[in-house]
């Protein structure tokens, strides 16, 4: 007698709680081991899984175990090629003696590291932990245009497609009962006792009253419909006007000759983190690319970052195409709108005020958020000057003049600074302090 | 491989008589798993007869058996941290290819629950059917450690009990409160045991009536008038005070988490419960930690002797045994000592080449195995040793009695003697006439938990004084316990106590105290008295 279970299609994942936990207890290690992870990774793979390694400390589990040192100790052990009784044998280097085996090496004790994997979705989970979207008060007052429809139970009312059939044979045949319409097979009934009493030709007396009794029937039946109008319901829909959770990210970048390899690498860096970002909050993000030098142009992703290009350095043209690629497709009541900015700061003289002016007047009021990426050659900060100190660039003394919160400025020059640069600008309360951290 | 084709037909001589194989190629379907499990269930009662609980087979994926590894392959258990940290190490382990999975999981129900994986081939199937759902099955059935101490039958109700429970504790008082008493609990777990079976308590009905029946006893024989009776003279009993609180705590108490559930003083009633499922769980345990060689052995040894019958029958093809014995070989290696791949001793190895003596012993036994047991040697009927073997004895009895000087020939063991004081480790015996009582002596000491695991009791509490809890270990062999962990143990301990915790090292022969640890609670779980 035995019974054979096929469990295969049972959930998997029961230790999904179990990992939880472990996930929640080892936080702390989790996250510095996520962080020194992300630093090492190239941008493409930012978002995926991966080993993870985190001290043992925090995630120990004592028992009362004897030292593995001191005292005196027997060993039994197999494989004497050698030995006879009384010969010396010299200590095997690190405790344990001739073989322990596997006794005390069971937990915490051996191990410096513990090793283990992290799914894509937890590794982005703790790497994006206590970041938050700027929350601010434009979006409030946006009225959307867009609805939703959903279920809202039933109507007496509206159009044929949208007819419940199961609600409305309900209603028709608890009608058709309480008003006592006669059943298909009761008339059928009658029919066949009239036919066969007409056929037989006796008792005529009978087939009157049944003649009489089906006359009565089919007028009831035709007073009483089978559907009645006050049977009938429809579906009901209703409209609940939809947040606008789709967002459009403009990366803005200057690729005049001044630009190196190295500072668009930290730029590149920066979008990637903000894509990945804006990808966890929204469910639809799009990204555009415009590139800028005297002029600017929307570009895709390849002829942004790789594509040479030599001219001057004009900012308010990248700010007008930007002002042109909105208008034309992503009207700002529908969309959240982001854009960062990544320049070394350049500018031509002439074009300060102008940029300034587009940045006040229409770009920053349609904006959720504009951050403002100032890169600097590996190992020295950005613009500096001849006597050591620092000298704030054009473009940062044109928008440290603007000083509204929707614009976040910040420096970076090395490429482990990007993350904690991202993390300061996003971080859950950090969005008051930024204006004026930026020197 | 014509020669092993040949050896095979000369093996299968008698399968004209014995019939078709069961299966053929190595897919599995669930009718060649019934077709072989009744042709091994045939083999197991007649020719073995093993006597089993009723069998379970659960098909379940790798995933799956990831999942029950990390529940200490129990198929439903409480939630815990520690659990997700072992599933972690499995699974990375596993993924990158360092380990591979086990091929079953058995469990010590009734039913007797085995889990086998569907990726196996019906070769391998065939095998841990025989493993796992007639070896040890008829292990737990039948050994006595485990009729004492384990509930078959109720095993799984229980842990359903502790899940649905825990939970609750969870969502009542927060995953942190409970999260730190399963901490602390599973931090006393090895010393959460009753070694010795204890008069069973009555349950708390019986309890409360006996209290009652007292009650009504006292009052039914009351007479005032012993109250003028003159007291002895002098007074004092003969019993000190420290004997009179140490009887009425009944001390010494070995099992540390019986003692913290009765008597510490600050603990919520949830708290207590907790540390009796815990303690609960360990005793489930505790006999399976006695028996690895044993239990492995008895399996190994069943699974070899069925598929060896059902071949020699014909009912397995000469591949399927060739595959079988290829798994059964690398199961049963036992590297030297210098061996890199050395690990300690494997017990399937000792285990299946323990009972294969037993058998050699019983039927066909040397004046050297007639000298050393009488009793065994040439009587015949190994079966029946065997299985008095598997029911009467634990893996310390079972060397000790059963481990025979060709054994230690065979396996080349070896007794290093490893004083700390001396400069070098010293070969104390080796597999001579004069070395074999000495090596099984010291080989049956090594499985003997009692000599594994520190002697750690509960001596005293300080109740005039400050509340502090007295514990003793009682040293062996001069080797103390590990400071570090010893320290975080007594954390637990004196958290969960709620008072000042003492543990003091004592030398049992000299009564010489060797060293001496207190710890004081740092964030006592529990209530305010």
């Amino acid at each position: 007698m035995f019974t054979i279970v096929d469990r295969r299609l049972n959930p998997s994942g029961k230790s999904l709680a179990n990992r939880q936990r472990f996930l929640r207890r080892a936080k702390e290690q989790v996250m510095r081991a996520v962080r020194d992870a992300s630093a090492k990774r190239g941008i493409k793979d930012i978002d995926m899984g991966g080993d993870i390694s985190i001290s043992p400390d925090g995630i120990k589990e004592p028992t009362l175990q004897r030292s593995s040192s001191g005292g005196a100790r027997n060993y039994v052990v197999p494989g004497n090629k050698e030995f006879m009784s009384g010969d010396k044998i010299k200590r095997p280097p690190q405790g344990g003696g001739g073989g322990q085996g596997n006794e005390g090496a069971d937990d915490g004790d051996g191990q410096d590291e513990f090793r283990f994997v992290l799914s894509r979705e937890e590794f982005i989970d703790l790497f994006l932990e206590d970041l938050e979207l700027p929350d601010l008060a434009k979006r409030k007052l946006a009225v959307t245009d867009s609805l939703d429809w959903h279920r809202a139970g039933y109507s007496v009312s509206g159009s044929p497609t949208n007819l419940n059939l199961v609600r409305t044979m309900r209603n028709s045949l608890a009608r058709r009962i309480a008003l006592n319409r006669p059943t298909g097979d009761e008339i059928k009934a009658l029919r066949v006792e009239i036919d066969d009493l007409e056929r037989t030709g006796r008792d005529r007396v009978r087939l009157e009253e049944a003649r009489e009794e089906l006359a009565l029937l089919l007028r009831r039946t035709q007073r009483i419909p089978y559907i009645d109008p006050v049977d009938v319901r429809y579906n009901r829909f209703d409209a609940t006007p939809r947040p606008a959770a789709q967002a459009v990210m403009f990366c803005l970048m200057d690729v005049s000759g001044s630009m190196t390899e190295h500072m668009k690498d930290l730029a590149k860096r920066f979008y990637m983190l903000l894509y990945l970002f804006l990808t966890r909050r929204y469910k639809h993000v799009e990204v555009v690319f415009i590139r800028h030098t005297h002029k600017a142009q929307e570009v895709d992703e390849e002829t942004f970052f790789y594509s040479p290009e030599t001219g001057g350095t004009v900012v308010s043209t990248a700010l007008e195409e930007m002002q042109r690629v909105v208008e034309a497709r992503f009207p700002p009541s529908e969309w959240n709108i982001y854009a960062a900015q990544a320049s070394d700061g350049d500018n031509a003289l002439s074009d300060n005020g102008k940029t300034a002016q587009l940045m006040k007047e229409i770009i920053l009021p349609i904006c959720q958020y504009y951050a403002y990426i100032e890169v600097g050659q590996d190992g020295m900060s950005p613009g500096l000057a001849y006597g050591g100190g620092v000298r704030e660039t054009d473009l940062w003394r044109t928008y440290k003049s603007i000083a509204e919160p929707v614009l976040a400025m910040r420096r970076v020059t090395q490429r482990r600074e990007i993350y904690p640069v991202f993390r300061e600008l996003f971080a859950k309360d950090g969005v008051a302090q930024q204006a004026e951290a930026g020197a | 491989m014509s020669i092993i084709t040949s050896l095979g037909n000369v093996l299968g001589g008698g399968a004209a008589a014995g019939g078709e194989p069961l299966y053929q190629g190595a897919d599995w379907d669930y009718d060649k798993v019934r077709r072989v499990y009744d042709a091994i269930e045939q083999v197991a009662v007649q020719d073995l007869g093993l006597d089993t609980y009723t069998n379970q087979i659960e098909v379940i994926t790798s995933e799956q058996m990831l999942d029950a590894y990390s529940s200490i392959g129990m198929p439903l258990f409480y939630k815990h941290w520690s659990f997700g940290k072992h599933f972690a190490r499995d699974e990375a382990m596993y993924r990158s290819g360092q380990r591979g999975l086990a091929y079953e999981i058995v469990i010590n129900s009734n039913p007797c629950i085995s889990y086998i994986m569907e990726e196996n081939t019906m070769t391998m199937q065939t095998l841990v059917i025989a493993h796992a759902a007639f070896g040890h099955n008829h292990f737990f059935k039948n050994n006595y450690l485990f009729q004492q101490w384990t509930d078959a039958d109720g095993i799984l109700d229980y842990l359903s009990f502790a899940k649905e429970y825990i939970a609750k504790c969870e969502e009542r008082f927060g995953h942190v409160a409970v999260e730190r008493v399963l901490d602390a609990a599973h931090a006393l777990m090895n010393h959460g045991v009753h070694r010795y079976p204890r008069r069973r308590t009555p349950d708390l009905r019986n309890e409360e009536r006996r209290a009652r029946e007292r009650e009504e006893h006292r009052e039914r024989t009351f007479n005032d008038l012993w109250r003028t009776v003159p007291g002895k003279a002098g007074g004092a009993s003969p019993l000190s005070d420290r004997d009179r609180r140490r009887a009425m705590l009944e001390l010494p108490e070995e099992n540390i988490l019986y003692f913290l559930e009765k008597k510490a003083p600050r603990l919520d009633g949830w708290q207590r419960e907790l540390l009796r499922i815990v303690r609960h769980v360990a005793q489930y345990f505790y006999p399976q930690r006695q028996t690895k060689v044993m239990n492995e052995g008895c399996a190994t040894y069943c699974h070899y002797r069925i598929l060896q019958t059902l071949h020699e029958r014909g009912q397995l093809t000469d591949g399927a045994w060739m595959e079988a014995m290829h798994s059964h070989t690398n199961v049963v290696f036992q590297p030297d000592f210098d061996d890199r791949r050395y690990g300690g001793i494997n017990p399937y190895a000792l285990g299946f080449a323990m009972m294969q003596d037993i058998e050699r012993i019983a039927s066909n036994p040397t004046a050297e195995d007639r000298e050393w047991f009488p009793d065994l040697a040439g009587r015949g009927d190994p079966m029946g040793a065997l299985r008095h073997a598997w029911a009467n004895y634990r893996d310390e009895s079972f060397i000790l009695q059963y481990l025979s000087p060709a054994l230690i020939r065979k396996f080349r063991l070896f007794h290093v003697a490893d004083d700390a004081r001396d400069p070098e480790m010293k070969v104390a015996a080796i597999h001579d006439e004069r070395g074999y009582r000495a090596v099984r002596h010291a080989l049956a000491r090594q499985y003997d938990i009692a000599w594994a695991e520190a002697d750690i009791q509960i001596v005293d509490v300080d109740l005039v004084g400050d509340r502090r809890l007295i514990l003793e270990h009682r040293v062996l062999n001069q080797v103390l316990l590990d400071e570090a962990s010893t320290k975080a143990v007594l954390q637990h301990l004196a958290d969960l106590w709620g008072y000042e915790v003492e543990l003091e090292e004592v030398d049992p022969a000299t009564g010489a105290r060797l060293k001496k640890h207190t710890i004081a609670p740092r964030r006592v779980l529990g209530s305010p008295v």
